[in-house]
């Protein structure tokens, strides 16, 4: 078996999630080297677009920033914000990839703020960004993220993007486009997805050299688990191969 | 015709909670652009004069392009130069634009999407010590959601309906309004036009009345443009008339949304303007490691933007030509980057 880090079995197991002809808005970091591991393997007709407005560029190396030279490098479409924004709003747009400093049992998660009072946050983020749009609009949301009991947590300080809101319909009840929502959170313990009923987040996939108790162990929350719960298959030395030398031979994401 | 009731209106709807720091309605907008001047005039002028001109204590500011890409800088630091106080802004994913206005001490309210961040750089230390201090109101909202208002406004309205920001706190801490929408009955967002009283967006070029042309991501700059009362360009260069009449395809702003035009060459340094030049990583990285040490950052703000007298002044003190030309061939180079 190949040796490999936590951030590379991530963006491995996340690239395989994109299908061929699908369409993704990513952001800068491991989204990105995902959809780029995604079409040099399995996916080469998967459209990535970026939010500034750039779309199926040849990304040359890693953007800075999801509005810089390279996000439209070759692309076939140098677009606008809100162009991008209602392209997912018509439900054209099939998965998007979203960070942040606490995820919650449905999925909801907070880039915002830490602390109770918002006119004066204990620790203040960026903010939603394009995140809130992006999870309110794709058909399906993933985030790829290290797990921990303070990040996977019962109650988030602020919800600055919509998962299933407190489980069940809720979601829809509250009037977010019937379908859509959170799909997978793959960490580096496992791959999460989530119960068709209650919409609560649910263990399908356990990564090598992880047990259930450190998965749990590692959460804020009771997780479910899938009663066909299967292990992570790690990273294949072809996978391997083309991320460190064809997507990001720098190591900026996956020297991380 | 037979006219019916929609169906299931005992929905409660939700108001977002927090402050609307500009008005959207579109009879004020409409009063403004009555005597808004159309006369296709020569605009060339300097960054001094437009803002001295153009932007008073107190308005609302919106500045163009994404984050460090494609952004007025010169006009930025002209802001701070002239002291001007108490703006609010647009945090459109701003970035290096958001960090200069915070150390300037310009802003007091803040529409806020994306701020503080620099994206894959950081976080702004000295705009974060800002916002956390509680002395800068903010009100929250989303990259479409501002998108939307500043479409809104484009179209002289003074709202657009939207399907994100439901059920999550960014609604809560926004100035939204959840309505009905009058023909499915679904439940849909209100979001309220920005009409801003001075946007700032730099251009690749422009001819001497405002008529320019961007090339790349154009973000939201043609409604920005649109929806602004007023607007200071800046332009990489200015092209003659007759370019823009030969290719009337590629005009992306029309002479009559624009005030004032600023020729401002390598004018989005430190950021990247896009088939020009790349952005200045160490400097920009200079600025976040900076601005952990309060006083070491007063000083180097002060040097570099409050006692210099102009742009090219600023880029001297940074590298000037040579350093342009080596971020020139990076953007040029990008495929062996």
């Amino acid at each position: 078996m190949a040796d490999y880090n936590p951030m590379e079995l991530m963006i491995c197991v996340a690239a395989r999630n994109l299908e061929d002809g699908a369409t993704v808005v990513v952001g800068t970091g491991a989204p990105c080297a995902a959809a780029m591991l995604a079409q040099k393997t399995h996916s080469p007709n998967l459209t990535i677009m970026f939010e500034a407005g750039g779309v199926a560029p040849i990304l040359p190396a890693m953007p800075i920033s999801v509005g810089d030279s390279r996000t439209f490098h070759k692309a076939i479409l140098a677009s606008s914000m809100p162009d991008i924004m209602e392209t997912c709003q018509r439900g054209m747009v099939d998965y998007t990839f979203l960070g942040g400093a606490q995820i919650d049992m449905y999925g909801n998660i907070n880039s915002t703020m830490i602390g109770s009072d918002h006119a004066k946050p204990r620790v203040r983020f960026p903010g939603s960004g394009g995140a809130n749009d992006l999870a309110s609009l794709c058909w399906r949301t993933m985030m790829m993220t290290p797990q921990d009991n303070k990040r996977f947590t019962e109650k988030l300080d602020f919800i600055t993007s919509p998962g299933y809101l407190t489980g069940g319909t809720s979601r829809y009840d509250a009037g977010l486009p019937v379908g859509t929502g959170p799909y997978r959170i793959i960490t580096n313990m496992a791959i999460m997805g989530f119960d068709e009923e209650s919409k609560r987040m649910k263990v399908l996939s356990i990564n090598p050299g992880y047990a259930r108790k450190d998965i749990q162990d590692n959460c804020g929350f009771e997780l479910l688990w899938d009663d066909a719960i299967t292990n992570t298959e790690p990273p294949s030395s072809q996978e391997l191969r083309l991320l460190r030398d064809e997507v990001d031979p720098h190591r900026y994401i996956i020297g991380r | 015709m037979k006219l019916t009731a929609i169906k299931g209106n005992n929905v409660n709807l939700q108001s977002g909670s927090n402050e609307l720091f500009s008005n959207p309605d579109p009879d004020t907008a409409r009063e403004f652009f009555r005597s808004k001047s159309r006369a296709m005039v020569n605009k060339v002028t300097t960054a001094r004069e437009a803002v001295k001109t153009l932007l008073n204590d107190g308005d609302y500011l919106a500045i163009g392009g994404f984050g460090a890409n494609r952004i007025p800088t010169a006009i930025l630091h002209e802001i701070c130069r002239q002291g001007k106080k108490n703006l609010a802004f647009a945090g459109h994913t701003s970035t290096h634009d958001m960090q200069i206005l915070v150390a300037g001490g310009c802003i007091d309210r803040l529409d806020a999407a994306y701020i503080i961040g620099l994206e894959a750089r950081g976080l702004s230390p000295n705009a974060r010590r800002a916002v956390e201090s509680g002395s800068i109101k903010l009100t929250e909202w989303t990259n479409a959601t501002l998108s939307w208002r500043i479409k809104a406004a484009a179209m002289g309205l003074s709202y657009v309906p939207a399907r994100n920001l439901m059920g999550t706190d960014t609604f809560r801490y926004s100035a939204s309004k959840e309505v009905l929408c009058p023909f499915t009955g679904k439940k849909l967002v209100a979001h309220p036009a920005l009409y801003p009283d001075l946007a700032a967006i730099h251009v690749h070029e422009c001819d001497i009345y405002g008529n320019a042309r961007v090339f790349g991501a154009s973000v939201s700059d043609q409604d920005l443009a649109r929806a602004s009362k007023r607007v200071i360009l800046t332009a990489e260069r200015i092209i003659h008339n007759d370019e823009i009449r030969r290719k009337p395809h590629e005009t992306f702003i029309p002479f009559w949304c624009v005030d004032a035009v600023v020729e401002v060459p390598y004018g989005s340094y430190p950021g990247n303007m896009p088939y020009e030049y790349f952005s200045d990583e160490e400097y920009l990285k200079q600025w976040l490691t900076i601005e952990k040490d309060p006083d070491g950052f007063r000083k180097f703000f002060n040097e570099q933007i409050m006692e210099t007298t102009d742009f090219n002044g600023y880029l001297g003190l940074n590298g000037g030509i040579d350093k342009m030309l080596k971020l020139r061939a990076i953007e040029h180079m990008i495929d062996k980057a």
